[in-house]
């Protein structure tokens, strides 16, 4: 079944005369995980913060359904509750807020919307503690305020900490991969795979293709200019790893 | 700030303050205006010995002159009328009472009153660990558990008792800190002081629970002028707090109280304040001119004074609890949120004056603003000639809710001493865009959002108090921040 129906998505920024996204069609079936690939300034971060609400993005045209319903009506919080989950490119410092008291609400937020009883203290602290340890995360990590004074790396793996505490039915990592080393690379597509089911889907944003080597994508999306210009299978990332962006940008030249 | 915030804020001047209602009991009152006669009418109604009268009239008739001179401190970045010091009224007893003998002699309103503001004054219902002195106008209602603490040798007691039953120490170290000559209402409430506490922790001892005062101004037309004296042998340890409401008036009230803290060596006073007196309404109609001289001398070596500070209340905020770093190694700390909203007015710092060798203070101010209201931070750091090896850092943080609202940042630094280090920095922010959007992709509202960031931002000063307190004042700031967001 679809859980994301993107349908001729025009995009732009509110009080400027500025286009980002020029028509992306998009249908992601529940289970199945699906990269964006697309150079710098293609319109991937954008299609992310649209997804998840943001407000200074107007939609000009075009409609996003989710589990079949218009998402676009959605309140960013309710998007959340509802259950779609965004991996920050880059993951902003909440000064002096708690990890602990942050996910706490966020975690009774998103189970209250799904009828689930509250996490009370003591509950949720050990939660907390099963979930980082399956993610592999440094415990030390919960103790200290929301993303601040954590490194590049940390901040992302944190991201996916959240992922996995919050249990979406659709998460999008935007670019979650780039500027991790190799080791934190691999953790952070353990972490992913661990979190892969029947019932969630995955909107992988992605620059390289490097992280498609331990994330094995059901389909691959290029992305140019505000509209995905090519679909395939996993090896349409290896394709472009090969030729380069520059041989889709031809390819769609030629098209046209 | 997006549209929707910044309209949400806009909400909450209006909202309603909590403590706003009124406990109807006959009072009786001195009638309206100062004089000496009033002043030793207040003496006289409450007992006190003739040196205690005599310091009165002499503070009262340098606070005449200070009048009639013309010296009324208004330097501060604050906005608001002088009170009318002949139209009001100096002395109110709930019940006609100045003094209970013993918690059966008060008089059930009184102790539902406290009971209403979450403070029960019956000890089995108390919050274990906290021993209260209550006082309500002129007058200290109850202090609780007493026995427990003078097993210990601990004072803790209405100053106008520890007046009467130990009047060695309070002649000694009255008005050694704060001196009558200090300021105008320094002055005033020395002449015209009603009640407050005393503690006193001799040599060695740690006092076994928290202390804390709770202040309710509860009669019309009357001012409160409490004053607190703490005073620690060598060696002794003691966290004490102060936590004050009032009800909703349409006129303002003055508050001026005076506080003075003396540390000798070794020893250590915590002093918390959270401050919640009536802010006056949505278009800046009454509430609480909290006027207010708070002063600790760390006087022997290697003592310590902390101040932590949560102020949300009062139309109009004007303090700067201080030290004095007499004592080699001396540590003195500042800690303060000041959260002002609507029309409320606050320039509040302190003041660190480094005497000792060795001495080292520690400044962290954070000012909340919301829709029209005004926030400073005033600071001063002073090290003497002698004070070689001083140390200061100052943090000075501000937080704009809104496009209305003010913040200021006066900090003076007057050092006479090469050797010392004093750091300074300071910040301005708004709650960032990207931040709510952070927390809202997590499925927080705006109002859960809001407060999580702003108790983020107070969390290193909030840390500070006292554990049994620290859930109050995180409520204290909810409540504050809670709006008609629908
Ligand atoms: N808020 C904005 N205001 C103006 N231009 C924007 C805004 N957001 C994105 N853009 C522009 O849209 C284009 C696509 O940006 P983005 O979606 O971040 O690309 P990508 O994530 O693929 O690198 C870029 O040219 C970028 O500068
Ligand atoms: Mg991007």
């Amino acid at each position: 079944m679809a859980l994301l129906e993107i349908k001729n998505l025009h995009v732009g920024v509110e009080d400027e005369d500025i286009k980002i996204l020029n028509g992306v069609d998009l249908t992601l079936d529940t289970g199945d995980l699906h990269a964006i690939m697309g150079p710098n300034g293609s319109g991937k971060s954008t299609l992310a913060a649209v997804l998840a609400g943001r407000e200074e993005y107007e939609v000009l045209d075009g409609e996003i359904l989710y589990d079949g319903e218009n998402l676009l009506e959605l309140e960013p919080e309710e998007r959340a509750e509802a259950g779609v989950f965004l991996a920050f490119q880059y993951p902003v410092e909440l000064p002096g807020v708690s990890m602990t008291n942050f996910l706490k609400e966020a975690v009774n937020s998103v189970r209250e919307a799904r009828g689930q009883d509250e996490l009370g203290s003591a509950d949720f602290l050990q939660y907390m503690r099963e979930r980082a340890d399956m993610m592999g995360l440094n415990a030390d990590l919960t103790k200290r305020s929301v993303n601040e004074g954590f490194s590049g790396g940390e901040k992302k793996r944190n991201e996916i900490f959240q992922l996995a505490m919050l249990e979406p039915k659709l998460a999008i990592l935007d670019e979650t991969d780039s500027g991790l080393d190799i080791d934190a690379l691999k953790n952070v597509a353990d972490g992913v795979n661990k979190l892969r089911s029947e019932d969630r889907g995955f909107l992988i944003i992605t620059h390289y293709q490097r992280i498609l080597d331990y994330i094995v994508p059901d389909h691959v999306h290029v992305m140019l200019d505000g509209k995905i210009v090519r679909t395939g299978d996993k090896d349409l990332a290896l394709e472009l790893e090969e030729h380069g962006y520059d041989w889709v940008r031809e390819e769609a030249a030629a098209a046209a | 700030m997006s549209t929707s915030e910044t309209e949400y804020l806009k909400g909450k001047a209006s909202e309603e303050y909590k403590h706003g209602w009124y406990t109807d009991i006959e009072s009786e009152k001195a009638p309206r205006g100062l004089s000496e006669d009033i002043v030793r009418y207040i003496s006289k109604r409450k007992d006190e010995p003739e040196w205690l009268t005599e310091w009165r009239l002499k503070a009262y008739r340098y606070f005449k002159q200070l009048i009639d001179s013309g010296h009324y401190p208004d330097w501060a970045h604050l906005d608001y009328e002088r009170p009318d010091f002949e139209n009001m009224r100096y002395f109110a007893a709930p019940n006609g009472q100045a003094q209970y003998e013993s918690l059966d002699d008060v008089p059930d309103e009184i102790l539902e009153t406290f009971e209403r503001l979450g403070i029960p004054l019956e000890e089995q219902k108390a919050l274990t660990g906290v021993a209260v002195d209550a006082v309500m106008d002129s007058v200290s209602v109850a202090t609780t558990f007493k026995e427990k603490l003078r097993e210990k040798g601990v004072i803790f007691k209405s100053f106008g008792e520890a007046a009467k039953d130990h009047p060695e120490l309070v002649r000694q170290h009255l008005g050694s800190v704060v001196p009558y000559t200090d300021n105008l209402y320094a002055a005033l409430n020395s002449a015209v002081f009603s009640d407050g506490s005393f503690v006193y922790v001799p040599e060695g001892v740690t006092c076994p629970m928290e202390l804390s005062t709770y202040f309710r101004i509860n009669e019309a037309g009357t001012g409160q002028f409490e004053r607190t004296l703490i005073v620690t042998e060598p060696g002794a340890y003691v966290s004490y707090l102060e936590g004050c409401t009032a009800p909703m008036r349409k006129e303002n009230q003055l508050h001026a109280a005076v506080v003075e803290l003396v540390a000798h060596e070794d020893s250590e006073i915590k002093y918390s304040t959270i401050q919640n007196w009536y802010p006056g309404d949505e278009d800046g109609n009454g509430g609480i001119y909290n006027l207010v001289t708070k002063r600790g001398i760390c006087k022997g070596d290697n003592s310590k004074i902390s101040w932590t500070q949560l102020e949300t209340g009062s139309a109009v905020t004007q303090k700067y609890p201080s030290v004095i770093l007499a004592g080699d190694n001396s540590v003195g700390e500042f800690y303060s949120v000041a959260f002002t909203k609507g029309h409320q007015q606050a320039d509040t710092g302190t003041k660190m004056q480094h005497i000792g060798k060795n001495t080292k203070s520690t400044i962290i101010s954070k000012g909340i603003s919301a829709d029209v209201a005004d926030n400073s931070y005033r600071g001063l750091v002073k090290v003497s000639a002698n004070a070689d090896g001083a140390r200061n850092f100052s943090q000075c943080d501000s937080m704009l809710l809104g496009p209305d609202c003010g913040a200021h940042t006066y900090p003076y630094i007057e050092s006479n001493n090469p050797t010392a280090q004093i750091e300074h920095e300071a910040t301005t922010s708004k709650v960032g865009d990207d931040q709510m959007f952070y927390c809202h992709q997590r499925g927080l509202g705006e109002e859960e959002a809001l407060k999580l960031i702003v108790n983020g931002f107070c969390q290193e000063v909030l840390q500070e108090l006292p554990m049994e307190f620290a859930v109050e004042a995180k409520e204290l700031l909810d409540i504050e921040l809670e709006g008609s967001v629908g």
